[in-house]
């Protein structure tokens, strides 16, 4: 099921600007792969090109190939709701509808792509909801708005919500970084089981987390403000953190930098 | 360090008198100073024998807010008192706002009543003599819902997809030049309205227009640009983060519109629309020049005059006699209700499909 993603050349602009610069790398499959860098340096931007949604933002474009599996995402005829089928995302604060029921939120992106047979629809909502380990606290209130849940358990419906479509990778814009330390927990512990299936990548400022979830972690660091994000090395995260070829990457993880 | 964990006791022995607090008026005090002021207003008033009212109630007010001022200046502090002379003028306002809806209503109420009654709302003018009293409103109520809907059914939708293109879809030239129209269109007078809907009828047909569905279409020409304003605004509400959540998921942007914007802003959008039926259910301008007015019951609004609610009241009072008096004052209690009806109405609605919150 997960997809390899291939970057290579890739820049991304808003209008005349350009947001991030050059940036080729490799995300294996079933596995975590960690951004960190300081704000500022494209880490999101990037991210939102691996799903298309980098062009929802007027004014914003994109040069440069993402490959999934041999595939280049922007490619002349590809339509990007197909691509972001296959790539699903989760967003920093968690959005549930605020007009559906919690069952509704899981059952959205199905339904708004055709899905509508009842039994059919149940099934891959307790899945789901079983997935992103919710299940437990909402299946006696499942017709209740999803906006009544506490912060993590929201955030934990968005995951539902973006793995009942079965993406093939799952991006995660800073997932954790609206929760409380036990929230934070849960969502990590997910991305551990999540990752047997899905090709995980998570955006995030907490370096003990990405210590804790990925296999792999790139850098990004921009020269200044103004300037373009540039990828600065990406490596087993072990590496990164004991042993990274960079001096610039050394002083952001033990708090130098600058 | 040992006064930190000396501090974490209780003290004993009195406390010391707080920085923190300082004297406060009683709750009632706003009030007790509202009473007074009214009392010495009017007293003067009446001492000095001032014939305006007005007057009394002006008097009253200044020393309201100056009371209010010098007596909590004394107790609490300046800035206390500046904080009650805000609240007061505020209130004053509230009150100053409210006294002409009351008497507005209070009014329409005790001179509408008169003739309002069963007969009034089920029967039309025809065969009544304006000098009798009798008839009734019913061919103009027929009127106002019928020219009233068909407006709300062209310029609703119209309205609400232009909103949809103008927040959703436009960039560049086109979206600045309908916005651009649609605040003309905004400015746009009601008997100019009728007067272009007349001419293109005119050039049309050759012949001028007889029937309510051209009163329809000058009242949807003064609803479109109230529709989509307040779509508009309604729909720049709905945060950008549902949009990506829901295109994130692979849905189409249609599909985002239809089954996640236009739900959250369903509310709002309903309250606008029902706000904009209520501004061209009170147009009479463009009924007199283009249906043409009525004394019998007319249920077709493509053949043939009608009346409506706010050209029947004009129509009565200009009669000049008593009986046609009370019937227009009825009339307008029926155009007042049937306005606050659709209000209530459009906040049913606007509460029922508001974004559920709550376990």
């Amino acid at each position: 099921m997960a997809k390899r993603i291939d970057v290579s050349g890739l820049s991304a602009y808003y209008g005349t600007f350009r947001a991030i610069d050059d940036i080729s790398m490799t995300i294996e499959p079933r596995s975590v792969t960690a951004f960190i860098g300081p704000s500022g340096c494209g880490k999101s931007t990037f991210l939102r090109t691996l799903n298309r949604m980098h062009e929802v933002v007027p004014g914003a474009r994109v040069e440069g190939k993402v490959l999934l599996d041999d595939e280049n995402l922007y490619g002349s005829g590809v339509d990007p709701v197909s691509v972001r089928r296959t790539v699903g995302m989760v967003f920093q604060r968690p959005n549930p509808f605020p007009t559906m029921s919690i069952y509704d939120n899981v059952a959205a992106g199905l339904r708004l792509n055709g899905i509508r047979k009842k039994g059919e629809l149940d099934s891959i909502v307790e899945k789901s909801l079983k997935g992103a380990n919710l299940w437990n606290e909402v299946k006696d209130r499942l017709n209740k708005p999803g906006s009544g849940l506490s912060g993590g358990q929201q955030q934990r419906l968005c995951i539902a919500r973006a793995i009942a479509v079965e993406p093939q990778v799952l991006l995660m814009d800073e997932p954790c970084s609206a929760l409380d330390p036990i929230s934070t927990l849960a969502i990590e512990d997910l991305i551990g089981e999540l990752k047997t299936q899905f090709t995980i990548v998570i955006v995030t400022h907490n370096m003990q987390q990405a210590a804790r979830v990925s296999d792999r972690t790139a850098f990004f660091n921009l020269a200044a403000v103004g300037q373009p994000g540039k990828l600065i090395e990406i490596d087993e995260t072990e590496r990164i953190f004991s042993n990274p070829t960079v001096q610039a990457t050394e002083d952001y993880i033990s708090g130098r930098f600058g | 360090m040992s006064d930190v964990v000396n501090d974490a006791q209780p003290l004993s022995g009195a406390p010391a008198p707080s920085r923190l607090a300082t004297a406060r008026l009683p709750r009632w005090a706003p009030l007790g100073i509202a009473v007074g002021a009214i009392v010495v207003g009017f007293g003067v008033g009446a001492a000095a024998g001032w014939k305006s009212h007005i007057q009394w109630g002006l008097l009253a007010l200044f020393l309201f807010v100056a009371g209010s001022y010098a007596i909590t200046a004394r107790v609490e502090g300046r800035r206390q008192a500046k904080d009650r002379v805000a609240t007061s003028l505020i209130w004053a306002s509230f009150i100053l706002a409210v006294i002409p809806l009351y008497s507005l209503v209070q009014t329409t109420i005790s001179k509408g009543s008169k003739a309002l009654d069963g007969t009034f709302l089920t029967h039309s003018m025809n065969n009544v003599l304006t000098i009798q009293p009798g008839g009734g409103v019913y061919h103009a109520i027929i009127g106002t819902l019928e020219q009233v809907a068909i407006a709300t059914a062209i310029a609703a939708p119209i309205g609400i997809l232009t909103a949809i293109y103008l927040v959703e879809y436009g960039v560049g030239r086109l979206a600045r030049w309908v916005t651009f129209f649609v605040d003309v269109m905004t400015g746009v007078p009601s008997i100019v309205a009728g007067l272009f809907i007349l001419s293109v009828w005119f050039e049309a047909t050759g012949q001028a227009p007889h029937e309510g569905f051209a009163g329809s279409l000058a009242l949807t020409i003064l609803m479109l640009p109230v529709v989509v304003r307040s779509t508009e605004e309604m729909l720049k509400l709905v945060p950008n983060e549902l949009r990506e959540a829901s295109l994130a998921l692979g849905v189409p942007k249609w599909r985002t519109i239809t089954k996640v914007v236009i739900p959250t802003a369903v509310g709002g959008i309903t309250t606008g629309v029902m706000l904009a039926v209520a501004r061209i259910a009170g147009e009479s301008a463009p009924i007199a020049l283009l249906v043409f007015g009525s004394d019998v019951i007319n249920n077709n609004p493509f053949q043939g005059p009608q009346s409506s609610l706010p050209y029947y009241i004009y129509q009565q009072y200009t009669n000049g006699n008593d009986p046609s008096y009370n019937r227009a004052w009825s009339a307008a209690l029926v155009l007042i209700a049937f306005v606050m009806i659709l209000n209530a109405l459009a906040r049913a609605i606007a509460r029922w499909k508001a974004p559920k919150t709550g376990r």
